[in-house]
């Protein structure tokens, strides 16, 4: 690097040519970085005559492929799936991930540190590794194809855990002894007082459970084996099959599948970059 | 913590057994009773039924018995676990140093940058948030011969020879991990750049008035005070290389693993092993060899990058 440090806040901007090559290389970098995701976009709306086209911006752009993929319903079917699975084990990881890491933070009793560090210890052990007795678990109560089947290994996580313990470690024991004494119950103390203290990190947790949840593909492609039942990447990976190499509707439920989340994240980027930063930094 | 003199509240209870203190216990196990049932039922049981199962010659269709160790020789013995093995340390061998050292250059000129800097970071951040199965088939796309695919396409009008990608023994692998490094490069440009903000400025004034040039004081501070970040990056990012699935099932659906078992890593042979030929038994030894394999890759890393102070 040829610049100049950033001596920062004092530092007067001058232009100076390293400083412009710089930039112009980030910026090329950050193009190819999302080539794919334009290629993606402008190709889902040609027609298969202009697949081969390979122009950004489609001649005659025609939503066609849109209307041929969501028609049979199968993609809204998907997406529903996917909304409600990612959003249902969200909650229960902003519930239980911050009830336990409240307990383990604030409370001292005997056993504490026993339980912390069994919980901890299951960040060791790969999911690939848990997913065979999940699946005869699932085949023995009857769970394979429902949405619980999906969802119930992810309801808590020890990193979720491991988080919100370190943030309400902040929390000064002053508030809620204060809450004690003007007699509110344990859960009102935690839920009224201790949690709105910690939306950041609160909603870094939720933020990357979601996309987890919205992105996973190995446990939902072992316990779903009825179309109804697939969740978006599994839906979009067995409708690709199906349409062989007609590109340009591949294409189309690749985009139908990441856009929602691309434009969620335009809307919240300083949300999400801030909690992807606290979540990585602090676990 | 509790007063243990404070009276009881309640004259109609047995103060002498309701006290503060143990109204407070009974709060803290009411707390953690689903959860501690939870990671009981879902976590640690499965942890010890996939130790058993790899000792079992289980099939789904008849009851397991115990067969000791042969899942595991057997293993050892096959070539195709040693193919798969050498695929799955491929990617990890490959991606992690292309990966970190990438993100970190990016990372280093992207905190320069003042002008446009949301604007270029968001470019960097969005393949983060893609569905990697959806990613899977538009890099699939792309490696497709001329002129269906963009990357063959695009050589081709520099006069440079069609390359084979996805359909080349050679290069199969290579190219799923280029997709799987561009998935995860945003996440680990983040992180560094929290990293490096997290550096204190009063190191790089001093730095600056004992008269360091940049190249000193990125050998001497930075790179040393971001030493927990990159270690935590080197660790979190080897253990998705070793986990690599997503991509290579979506890439190779026609031939998994293929072409001739050249990508296949270890997750997808774990998942063929259990749930096409359903030979859950061996399936789970291979379940515990991966298990083994994050373990010590993990410990070695930590072991080799701690801080020697």
């Amino acid at each position: 690097m040829t610049t100049a440090p950033t001596a920062p806040a004092l530092a007067m901007p001058r232009i100076r040519p390293g400083r412009i090559v710089i930039w112009t290389l980030l910026f090329l970098g950050g193009v190819i970085m999302v080539t794919p995701l334009i290629f993606m976009f402008s190709t889902s709306l040609k027609t298969a005559g202009q697949v081969y086209d390979l122009r950004m911006i489609p001649a005659a752009p025609t939503l066609d492929n849109y209307i041929k993929v969501l028609s049979d319903g199968r993609f809204l079917r998907w997406f529903f799936n996917s909304t409600i699975i990612a959003l249902t084990v969200t909650l229960s990881n902003v519930f239980f991930d911050s009830l336990v890491g409240y307990t383990l933070a604030k409370f001292r009793f005997r056993g504490r540190y026993f339980v912390f560090l069994a919980i901890l210890s299951t960040l060791m052990i790969p999911t690939e590794m848990l997913v065979i007795p999940w699946y005869l678990m699932s085949a023995e109560f009857g769970w394979l194809n429902s949405y619980w089947g999906i969802m119930f290994p992810g309801m808590m996580t020890a990193f979720g855990t491991f988080l919100m313990k370190q943030f309400f470690e902040t929390v000064p024991d002053d508030f809620l002894e204060a809450a004690r004494i003007d007699g509110l119950n344990e859960f009102t103390i935690w839920w009224r007082i201790a949690m709105p203290l910690v939306t950041p990190a609160l909603s870094a947790l939720a933020i990357f459970t979601f996309l987890g949840n919205w992105t996973a593909f190995f446990w939902p492609l072992i316990v779903t084996t009825s179309q109804e039942l697939y969740t978006l990447p599994i839906g979009l990976s067995s409708f690709a099959v199906e349409q062989a190499i007609q590109w340009e509707m591949i294409m189309t439920g690749a985009s139908l599948a990441t856009l929602p989340t691309l434009l969620v994240f335009l809307l919240l980027q300083r949300y999400i970059v801030r909690g992807v930063m606290l979540a990585g930094l602090k676990g | 913590m509790m007063e243990p003199g404070v009276p009881d509240r309640h004259p109609d209870r047995p103060r002498t057994f309701w006290t503060m203190r143990r109204r407070q216990l009974l709060w803290v196990w009411g707390f953690l009773a689903v959860p501690v049932l939870f990671y009981g039922v879902i976590r640690f049981y499965p942890t010890g039924q996939a130790f058993w199962l790899s000792l079992t010659d289980w099939d789904l269709m008849s009851d397991p018995s115990f067969i000791g160790v042969e899942n595991y020789t057997r293993l050892f013995a096959d070539p195709q676990f040693g193919r798969v093995f050498r695929n799955t340390f491929a990617y990890l061998i490959m991606g992690t140093p292309i990966s970190l050292i990438l993100s970190f250059i990016i990372a280093y000129a992207l905190d320069r940058v003042r002008f446009g800097h949301t604007f270029l970071r968001a470019l960097y951040f969005l393949p983060f948030i893609t569905t990697a199965a959806a990613m899977a088939w538009v890099w699939r796309w792309f490696y497709q011969p001329a002129p269906i695919g963009v990357i063959n396409d695009f050589l081709s009008g520099f006069g440079i020879p069609q390359m084979a990608f996805l359909n080349s023994t050679t290069w199969a692998l290579p190219s799923i991990m280029v997709t799987a490094i561009w998935a995860g490069l945003g996440f680990q440009i983040i992180i560094f750049m929290a990293g490096l903000r997290a550096i204190p400025n009063t190191y790089y004034e001093a730095a600056r008035i004992d008269g360091l040039g940049d190249w000193a004081i990125l050998r001497r501070i930075t790179l040393p005070l971001l030493k927990p970040t990159t270690v935590f990056l080197v660790v979190f990012s080897s253990i998705g290389f070793l986990r690599i699935f997503d991509q290579v099932y979506n890439m190779t659906t026609n031939d998994p693993g293929g072409p001739l078992g050249s990508t296949k890593p270890l997750v997808l042979m774990i998942y063929q092993t259990a749930f096409s030929s359903y030979q859950m038994g061996y399936a789970a030894a291979q379940t515990v060899v991966l298990f083994t394999i994050l373990l010590v890759v993990s410990l070695l890393q930590l072991w080799v990058l701690r801080e020697r102070t």
